[in-house]
C-alpha cells in the first residue's frame, strides 16, 4: 500500500477520478480513498447517464450548437439566478474541451436515449451511463499507477492554520494517519446522511427517499466546516423530486421516476387534491413535486391515472395499484374510497371539452376547480385505474464548500494552501437552487480537472 | 440435472419469469441502449410475452456490456444479471423446441455425454474401417471406401438438418415472425457476418475475460470459428460438387478448391476454438447459464478436434498414420453432424433467425 502518497482524494465518484487522472498523468503520486465497497464505488456518479456540453458545432454524438450564453441562460432560469456567475461561467467553458478529454480517457458515448431526444443537442450521453463511466475512469486511474482503497472512511482532515496536515481515516476496522501533501475532497453532500437531513430540513425528512449512494454521509464536509472552512449553498436544503413511493430507500436511482403526474390527479393521503398537476410540461416540473409532496401529511402522495393515460409516460420500475372502480383503487392504496370517489367525480365534472395533446401546452384545463389543473385535463372514467404512490427522493444537497476559480478551499482566514473540493461538494455556489440535466456532471468533470491539476502543481 | 442453483430458480421464478422481471426495470431505465439490439428491442414494448422474452434471449450473444454497465447489479435489491438469466432463456428455448426432445437435455448439460459421443463415433468407424473396408479405392477411399463414406454420412447430416428445420418452424412461430423477406435477411446476415452484437457498440468489442475491459479476443475468437467452419464446409461442399457433377474424385492436389478451403478454413477453425476454449474459464462463469458450461465447453473442443484431425489428415495423409486419423477425423465428424440440433451449435441457427425478426421488427 502506497504509505507517503503526494496527493490523496476523499472520494471516489466522477470529480474524485477526473482529479486523480490529471494529477496522476504528472507522474504525482495518487491515493484515493472510496468510502462505498467496490461494488458501489462512484456516488452519484453511478446513477448519472450524461453531460451536458457547451458546443460551437457538432460534437461528438452532440447535434448543432449550445453556446456559452444560451447555457448560461439556461443555468440562470433554474437557479433562479442564484449562481455564482464566475464560476458558473468556468465550468460551461471547460466542459467543451472536457468532452474530447474524456473520450481520451476511456469515455464512450451514445446519442441521447429514447424519449430524450430533447437533450440531443446539449447533453452527451454516456454509453452505459454513469456506472460505465466510473468504470472506465477506475481503469484509467489505475493504469496511471493511482491507487484505490475502498470500504476506506476519512473522519477527518487536521486543519492546522492554512494547511491541511494529516489526514484520518478507517479501513479495515483500523485506524490510519496520512500527511500528503495535497488533498482533494471530492466526497459529495450529506443527502446519505437522514439524522443530519432531518435535523436540517425537519421530522419529516425521515421520510425522504435517498434516490442516490447511502456512502454520502457528509463525514469530511461536517468535519472541516466545524473547524471553520467556509461554506455556500442553503444548508436545510436540497434537491428531491417525486418518485415511486414503492423505491428502495437509498439507490432507486433512475427506474423510480414517475412521469404520469401531468395525465393523472394526485391526492394526499387525505385523498384530497393539492396543487396543478397540468402546469407545464413535466421536464419543467417534476423537480418542484419532491418539495410539494414533502410538504403534505406523512410526505406522501397518490397519482391516479385511467385506461386512457396508461402508456403516454415511460413505464415504470413498479406496476401500477389497478381497479376496476375508484372506490376499489382507494381501498387498495389505503386512502378513504368515499373521498376519494367524490374528487375524482368533482375533477370529472370540472373537465370540458377540447383536444388532448400529450406532448405540448394543451390548455385543456378545468373550469371552477380549486386548485385546477391547467393542461392536459381529461375525466379519469375509463377502468382499469391506475395508482402509484409518490414520496420526495432525495438527489443532492445545496450545503457544500466556497473555493475560488482553482478549485482552492476557502478556509477561515482565506485559501487553504493544499486543499482544493470539486464536485457535488462545491457546487451549492454555482447550483444554488434547482437543477439542469447534465450539469452535475460537468461541475464534476471540469472543478475535478481544475482540482487535480492545481494539487499536483503545487504537490510537484 | 446440475445442482447448482440460479438466480431465477432460486426465487420460485422460471427464468421466462425471471427475465421478464429483469427486462421491466430495463425498460425504466434504458441506459445499455448503445451495447447492441437487445435494449432498442425492449423499448419498443411496455408488456412482454413469452414469445418476446425467447425473442429478446436469442438476440442476446452474452457481450456482458450491460451487467458490468448496470447500478442495479447484486448486492443491490433489484439484484439485475441480465446476460445470465437470458442464457438460461435462450438455452431452455433451444432444448424447448429440439426435435426429437429426448435427447436434446442431455446433450446440452453433460460434456460427458458429449465425449462419449464423440467416443462412440470413434469406435464405429473404426470398426467399419476394419469390417466394411474397402474395395480398392485411392486414398482416403483405400480405408472406407466412397459409397460407404456416403451412407454413414448422407444420413448424418440429412437428419440434423431435418430436426433443426422442424425446430426452426415451431421457434419463428412462437417468437411471432412474419413471413421472410430479403431485405430483413440482409440485415440478419450482415450483422451475423461482423458480429455487430459483440462490438460493444463502439467497436472496442465486449466485456468477457477481464470483468469490464472491452477487447476483441472473444469476437476475433468467435469469428475465426465461424467463418473457419464455413469455409471448412464450403471444402466438402466444393468436393461433393466435383465428385458428382465434374466426375472429378478425391484425393485433390493442395491447389484445388476442396484443398484450399479446407487447409484454411481448418487452420482457422483450430485457431478460433482454441482460443474459445482458452477464454472461457477465464470468464465469470455466473454471467451465463452455469448448467450449460460443461456441454459448451465440450462443444467447443468437439470442434477443435475436428479441425485438429482435419488438418493432420492433410499433413499425414501419405503415412502409415492415415487410416487411424481418418477413423478419428470421421468421427469426430460425425458426431459433431449428430449432435448439431441438441448443442451449442444450434445457436448459430437461432440466433440467425432472431436477427431477421429483429430486422422485421424494426421495419416495422
Amino acid at each position: 500500500m502506497m504509505n507517503d502518497p503526494d496527493i490523496v482524494i476523499v472520494g471516489g465518484g466522477n470529480a474524485a477520478l477526473c482529479a486523480a487522472i490529471t494529477a496522476a498523468e504528472t507522474g504525482a503520486r495518487v491515493l484515493i480513498l472510496e468510502a462505498a465497497p467496490k461494488d458501489y464505488r462512484g456516488g452519484n456518479s453511478r446513477h448519472t447517464r450524461n453531460f451536458r456540453c457547451m458546443h460551437d458545432g457538432p460534437l461528438s454524438v452532440l447535434t448543432g450548437s449550445y453556446d456559452e450564453e444560451e447555457y448560461f441562460n439556461d443555468l440562470l432560469l433554474v437557479t433562479k439566478g442564484k449562481t455564482d456567475e464566475h464560476l458558473a461561467r468556468i465550468a460551461i467553458r471547460g466542459s467543451q474541451d472536457s468532452q474530447p478529454w474524456m473520450e481520451a480517457h476511456g469515455i464512450r458515448f451514445q446519442p441521447s436515449l429514447s424519449g430524450t431526444l430533447s437533450l440531443s443537442r446539449t447533453n452527451a450521453f454516456f454509453l452505459g451511463g454513469g456506472k460505465a463511466l466510473v468504470n472506465a475512469y477506475y481503469r484509467t486511474a489505475e493504469a496511471l499507477g493511482v491507487e484505490v482503497l475502498y470500504d476506506a472512511h476519512v473522519d477527518h482532515l487536521e486543519l492546522n492554520g492554512d494547511e491541511i496536515t494529516r489526514v484520518d481515516y478507517s479501513y479495515q476496522g483500523q485506524n490510519h494517519s496520512l500527511s500528503p501533501k495535497g488533498v482533494v475532497v471530492a466526497s459529495g453532500g450529506f443527502q446519505g446522511n437522514i439524522e443530519w437531513l432531518t435535523r436540517a430540513w425537519g421530522p419529516a425528512a425521515a421520510n425522504f427517499l435517498i434516490r442516490g449512494t447511502p456512502y454520502n454521509r457528509g463525514a469530511v464536509l461536517k468535519d472541516l466546516l466545524d473547524q471553520g472552512v467556509q461554506s455556500v449553498g442553503d444548508p436545510t436544503q436540497c434537491h428531491a423530486v417525486a418518485i415511486d413511493g414503492r423505491a428502495p430507500k437509498f439507490d432507486g436511482g433512475i427506474v423510480t421516476r414517475l412521469d404520469c403526474v401531468p395525465f393523472s390527479v394526485v391526492v394526499n393521503k387525505h385523498a384530497k387534491r393539492f396543487y396543478n398537476e397540468g402546469e407545464d410540461v413535466w421536464p419543467k416540473r417534476y423537480a418542484i413535486w419532491g418539495r410539494l409532496v414533502a410538504a403534505q401529511d406523512d410526505q406522501v402522495a397518490f397519482s391516479i391515472i385511467d385506461s386512457k393515460s396508461k402508456d403516454l409516460f415511460m413505464p415504470s420500475v413498479f406496476p401500477p395499484v389497478t381497479a376496476d372502480s375508484i372506490a376499489e383503487l382507494a381501498e387498495k392504496l389505503g386512502l378513504d374510497p368515499d373521498t376519494l370517489t367524490a374528487t375524482v367525480d368533482e375533477f370529472n365534472a370540472s373537465c370540458r371539452d377540447g383536444e388532448f395533446k400529450p406532448t405540448e401546452l394543451d390548455n385543456l384545463a378545468t373550469e371552477g376547480l380549486e386548485p385546477s389543473k391547467t393542461n392536459w385535463a381529461r375525466p379519469i372514467v375509463d377502468p382499469p385505474f391506475l395508482g402509484y404512490s409518490l414520496r420526495p427522493g432525495v438527489t443532492f444537497t445545496y450545503l457544500g464548500f466556497k473555493v475560488d476559480e482553482t478549485a482552492q478551499v476557502q478556509g477561515p482566514n482565506g485559501a487553504v494552501k493544499n486543499l482544493w473540493a470539486a464536485g457535488e461538494t462545491m457546487a451549492g455556489s454555482i447550483l444554488g437552487q434547482g437543477y439542469l440535466a447534465g450539469f452535475g456532471m460537468t461541475i464534476g468533470t471540469v472543478f475535478g480537472r481544475i482540482a487535480g491539476k492545481e494539487a499536483a502543481e503545487y504537490v510537484n | 440435472m446440475s445442482t447448482e442453483s440460479t438466480t431465477a430458480l432460486a426465487d420460485g421464478l422460471t427464468p421466462t419469469e425471471e427475465a421478464r422481471r429483469q427486462i421491466e426495470i430495463c425498460n425504466a431505465c434504458r441506459y445499455c441502449e448503445g451495447y447492441c439490439a437487445v435494449f432498442p428491442a425492449i423499448t419498443k414494448q411496455k408488456a412482454f410475452a413469452d414469445g418476446d422474452i425467447t425473442q429478446l434471449a436469442n438476440l442476446c450473444h452474452n457481450c456482458r456490456g450491460c451487467y458490468y454497465a448496470c447500478q442495479y447489479t447484486e448486492p443491490h435489491e433489484f439484484a439485475l444479471n441480465l446476460p445470465k438469466v437470458l442464457a438460461e432463456v435462450r438455452q431452455e428455448s433451444w432444448q424447448d423446441h429440439a426435435w426429437p426432445q429426448g435427447v436434446a437435455r442431455a446433450f446440452h448439460r453433460s460434456g460427458v455425454a458429449i465425449a462419449a459421443f464423440v467416443i462412440l463415433g470413434f469406435a464405429l468407424m473404426f470398426a467399419a474401417a476394419r469390417w466394411l473396408g474397402s474395395s480398392g479405392g485411392e486414398g482416403f477411399y483405400a480405408v472406407l471406401s466412397h459409397n460407404m463414406m456416403v451412407a454413414i454420412f448422407l444420413p448424418a447430416f440429412v437428419l440434423p438438418l431435418l430436426s433443426i428445420t422442424i425446430s426452426m418452424r415451431k421457434f419463428w412461430h412462437h417468437i411471432g415472425g412474419k413471413p421472410i423477406g430479403v431485405r430483413a435477411s440482409l440485415a440478419a446476415l450482415k450483422d451475423a457476418a461482423r458480429m455487430k452484437n459483440l462490438s460493444g457498440g463502439h467497436g472496442e468489442g465486449c466485456n468477457f475475460e477481464d470483468e469490464d475491459h472491452f477487447t476483441q479476443l472473444r469476437r476475433v475468437g468467435h469469428q475465426l470459428t465461424m467463418w473457419g467452419f464455413l469455409l471448412c464446409f464450403a471444402a466438402t461442399s466444393s468436393g461433393t460438387v466435383m465428385h458428382y457433377l465434374f466426375d472429378m474424385p478425391a484425393p485433390y492436389t493442395f491447389f484445388s478448391l476442396p484443398k484450399l478451403l479446407g487447409v484454411s478454413g481448418g487452420i482457422m477453425l483450430a485457431l478460433g476454438t482454441a482460443k474459445l476454449a482458452w477464454l472461457k474459464p477465464k470468464g465469470n462463469k455466473n454471467l451465463g447459464d452455469t448448467r450449460v458450461w460443461g456441454g459448451e465447453m465440450a462443444f467447443v473442443l468437439l470442434l477443435f478436434v475436428v479441425a485438429v484431425t482435419g488438418l493432420a489428415l492433410y499433413w499425414a495423409g501419405g503415412t502409415g498414420l492415415m487410416p487411424s486419423l481418418l477413423a478419428l477425423h470421421l468421427g469426430a465428424v460425425l458426431a459433431f453432424f449428430l449432435l448439431m440440433p441438441f448443442s451449442k451449435m444450434v445457436h448459430g441457427f437461432y440466433r440467425l433467425a432472431s436477427l431477421v425478426r429483429d430486422a422485421q421488427q424494426k421495419e416495422g
